[in-house]
């Protein structure tokens, strides 16, 4: 039996902001530019949460579905922006989390918006090569814009957990390639607590170029067209991008539906194509072809081709919340208890 | 706090790892070395074994925390609660995901993972469990759409600016 | 064994002693009882002294022999201990200093308490007395006292149908008695309005119905009953000396609403002292919290349980009934400096039984009560004390 995904579990934080509310304390038309990023409103952690803890939430939801002793995880991998220590692995809090040690091997990985499909890309080497029985890919970010950024008005939190099995696949993984250059479209130096960007230099040479050479080679690789797919999920920095490509692919509103959650949760950077794919399982049947492009700034794109089986039938997707539930909930912030929750505010001496 | 006083009891603090005594049956949260249930106490040494509780309860009292302890202040006010779990031992915890007014007596939740504090901007992170309602509340906003109106929660929504 | 006397007491004013050192302030307390006890410092032998943390609180660990020192005792190497017992140090050191008289191992001890909270930020003074709970299972997850004791009452009036307004009822008596007490923290009196529009700390508790952070010093001198006319022409005697210990935390109890230990302590004070609490005329108790003294009401068997709320707002309890409860204003009014109120609380019966009280006299009572509460419950400790015929 090959390597695909066994189950997954998703979480999002409770608090949401609007780009209004944002616009209205930087004196900008945030209703507008909330319209033009197809951003509705954007999740905020709690003060209490950060990558750890949303990773662990969302893999312990994973864990009842899919019935998965948590000893027999060979790997742990989170992938994120914005792990809560620089040096000191969030794989290894989670793994003790969820009752994972001390038999396992964990690390973090970074790759700005795409370290959780580099993770998963991992995890399916070591399961299909029998070195462990399951490996765990996480992404997660509780991402911040400058105050006053255009990124700002989409950085959220947010993480999905997937785990990669042999036995009772619900997902097959038929091909899965990569697209990596040297590209400066954003980064965070060492110490910096915002990241920058490049501005509009992060539309064509980089967010686009990577995700559309990236689909184009799967689908050589696959044999494939968009046609063949029931739904695309793509990564999604805001909630036009994503269509835009969509579009110049070949697909349609209908293949992209599900798997388009930014507009009513921010973007999640890792979480961000992660939660689609969860998004996209929650709705799916057995049998439906399902493509995947995340995107990493720096640059690169990992793509998926993917077919849900027909153990999805018997997968038990009622426990813990939906995706679904989280577009659908939550409870709006003023910009200033955001600002105080996600430590915008000088505090003094501490 | 020490870095290994806190360390050591991650078991408790992440899993809620307690005992049981093969004597008499009862559950301890924290685990403890004798039973304080056994008539003999010494009919339980040795005989308490690991116990994982699976995290369920209901609100046995509750209050609403707005002189805080250290390292909870950008709470305020929080809920702390004594949580009942299904397996008998009561825990001391904050409620989240709530707002003061959604917290009674019964009410039903489950244990979750959050950040306890924190050793300052250097220094580590402390991880355990707090508890979170059980059961969904009626949906707060109307499915999707731009103009979707979000529950306002009433901390934030005394400093906003009048539409 | 045999019977024990207090032959004078002293005690410094509570409150914000931002000019007077730790040192200062137990000396000062510890002179009084000796002058009030006709005795010099050189028939003692022995020092009890009652402090909760004076380690967090002033840097300052090993006190027993800074306060023989600063009092000139030095070379007399005398023995000092110092009791810790968390809000119950003091009267937890008045229990040894008790025994140890009683035993016949030593004729005169001090038994001193003493407390400097406003060395410390609130925030940490809030810290290091919620570490008088157990801190690994309760303060870790966000507990301070005043949230435990919260969780009390939410638990009681959900049980009872305690209300909010009984709960303030308590805080406005204490601050009646304390007007009266030159000694209080806070000698304004208070209205039922001023006590339910006080910010809140943790609901339903709010600001007043929580005892203030303290500085302050007490002591009393004990001695045997049969020479204390020697020293004084009213030696009070103690009837009992009881302590009692339960759960450390309040997660633990299996009723959250009754504090055990009390119920355990006054039972057996009063099977000791051969007395009931029908008996008692004057009494203070651990109000630290509104609700804590409500509770003790209780527990100490002066009301049934669950009765506290509406028989304390009869008034009953705050002169002309036959039991006046925290004449000196209690913790709430009279102060809280931990390590000391439980000296103080005795110190105040001693006065009250002699007929010293002044202003604040209870008219004649025979027997009186003193009340102490270490945490949430995890200790109390209770005195009967009497007129010696």
């Amino acid at each position: 039996m090959e390597a695909g995904i066994v189950s997954y579990g998703a979480y999002v934080p409770r608090y949401r902001i609007t780009p209004a509310e944002i616009g209205r304390v930087w004196g900008s038309d945030g209703e507008a530019m909330g319209q033009g990023l197809n951003v509705h409103r954007k999740s905020v952690p709690s003060p209490d949460e950060d990558t750890i803890t949303i990773s662990t939430e969302a893999l312990r939801t994973a864990l009842v579905r899919g019935a998965i002793d948590p000893q027999q995880i060979g790997a742990i991998y989170v992938g994120s922006e914005s792990h809560p220590y620089a040096v000191k692995p969030t794989a290894t809090v989670v793994a003790q989390a969820v009752g994972a040690t001390p038999n396992l091997t964990a690390a973090d990985f970074e790759f700005a918006c795409k370290a959780g499909t580099a993770a998963i890309q991992t995890c399916l080497g070591l399961v299909g090569a029998q070195m462990i029985r399951y490996g765990v890919a996480i992404g997660t970010d509780t991402s911040q814009g400058a105050p006053g950024d255009a990124l700002e008005y989409s950085a959220s939190a947010g993480g999905a957990a997937f785990v990669v099995g042999r036995d009772h696949v619900i997902s097959k993984v038929h091909h899965t390639v990569s697209y990596t250059t040297d590209t400066p479209d954003f980064w965070r130096r060492e110490g910096q607590r915002y990241p920058s960007h490049s501005g509009r230099f992060t539309g064509e040479p980089a967010y686009f170029r990577h995700v559309t050479e990236c689909a184009h080679r799967i689908m050589e690789a696959a044999g494939t067209e968009p046609k063949d797919y029931r739904h695309v999920v793509f990564h999604q920095p805001n909630g036009k991008f994503p269509q835009r490509v969509g579009k110049q692919l070949g697909f349609s509103d209908a293949q992209m539906k599900y798997g388009l959650v930014t507009p009513y949760i921010g973007n999640t950077y890792s979480g961000a194509a992660l939660l689609g794919l969860a998004n996209v399982l929650d709705h799916a049947a057995p049998g439906e072809r399902v493509l995947v492009v995340g995107y990493g700034s720096g640059a690169g794109s990992d793509a998926f081709d993917l077919e849900t089986t027909d153990e999805l039938a018997r997968y038990d997707r009622s426990f813990g919340r939906p995706v679904q539930w989280y577009l659908d909930h939550g409870v709006e912030l003023s910009y200033a208890v955001y600002a105080k929750y996600r430590g915008k505010i000088h505090m003094g001496e501490a | 706090m020490s870095i290994a006083r806190f360390w050591r009891e991650t078991p408790r603090r992440y899993n809620l790892g307690g005992s049981k005594c093969t004597n008499c049956g009862t559950v301890y949260f924290p685990p403890r070395l004798v039973c304080p249930e056994c008539p003999a106490h010494r009919q339980s040494i040795e005989k308490m074994v690991p116990f994982q509780l699976s995290g369920d309860g209901e609100v046995l009292s509750y209050t609403v925390v707005h002189e805080p302890a250290e390292g909870f202040e950008m709470q305020v006010p929080y809920v702390l609660a004594l949580v009942k779990t299904r397996e008998g031992p009561v825990l001391t915890g904050q409620v989240v995901d709530v707002t003061p007014d959604e917290v009674s007596i019964g009410l039903k939740v489950h244990a979750t993972f959050r950040k306890l504090r924190e050793e300052g901007r250097a220094g580590v992170i402390h991880y355990g469990y707090k508890f979170a309602p059980s059961e969904d509340p009626e949906p707060a906003a109307p499915p999707r759409g731009p103009a979707a109106a979000v529950r306002t929660e009433e901390i934030g929504a005394r400093d906003r600016a009048p539409a | 064994m045999r019977d024990v006397a207090v032959l004078g007491v002293g005690q410094t004013k509570f409150g914000e002693l931002w000019d007077r050192s730790f040192r200062e302030i137990g000396i000062e307390a510890g002179l009084q009882a000796l002058v009030d006890a006709k005795l010099s410092s050189s028939d003692l032998d022995g020092l009890y002294l009652g402090n909760m943390a004076s380690g967090s609180l002033i840097d300052q660990e090993h006190i027993a022999p800074l306060i023989l020192d600063y009092a000139g005792l030095a070379r007399r190497h005398l023995p000092g201990v110092r009791v810790e017992g968390g809000g119950a140090s003091g009267s937890l050191a008045l229990h040894q200093g008790y025994l140890a008289v009683a035993s016949g191992v030593y004729d005169y001890v001090v038994v001193g308490g003493a407390e400097k909270l406003t060395d410390v930020p609130d925030e940490q003074a809030t810290a290091i007395t919620g570490a008088t709970a157990d801190h690994e299972w309760e303060a870790v997850f966000g507990a301070t006292l005043p949230a435990l004791w919260a969780l009390v009452a939410r638990r009681h009036m959900h049980l009872y149908g305690t209300t909010r307004e009984q709960l303030a009822q308590v805080a406005v008596h204490d601050h009646q008695m304390g007007s009266k007490n030159p000694n209080a923290h806070f000698r304004n009196k208070l209205t039922l309005e001023q006590v339910l529009g006080a910010g809140p700390i943790a609901e339903p508790l709010g600001m007043l119905d929580c005892a203030p952070f303290s500085d302050g010093a007490a002591a009393v001198v004990l001695g045997p009953l049969e020479t204390a006319r020697e020293h004084t022409d009213t030696p009070i005697r103690i009837a009992a000396s009881e302590v009692a210990c339960d759960t450390m935390a309040l997660q633990h109890r299996a009723e959250l609403t009754r504090l055990n230990g009390t119920v355990a302590a006054a039972r057996a004070a009063f099977a000791r002292a051969r007395r009931s609490p029908r008996d008692v005329g004057v009494a203070e108790i651990h109000d630290a919290y509104t609700i804590s003294a409500l509770v003790s009401l209780e527990d100490l068997g002066f009301v049934e349980k669950g009765r506290a709320g509406p028989e304390f707002a009869t008034g009953q309890f705050s002169g002309g009934g036959s039991l006046t409860v925290n004449p000196s204003g209690g913790l709430k009014a009279q102060g809280r400096p931990f390590g000391a109120v439980g000296v103080a609380q005795v110190a105040e019966i001693v006065r009250q039984l002699r007929g010293d009280a002044k202003d604040r006299q209870v008219p004649h009572p025979t027997l009186g009560l003193a009340h102490d509460v270490g945490g949430t419950g995890a200790t109390s400790v209770v005195h009967l004390l009497e007129r010696a015929n």
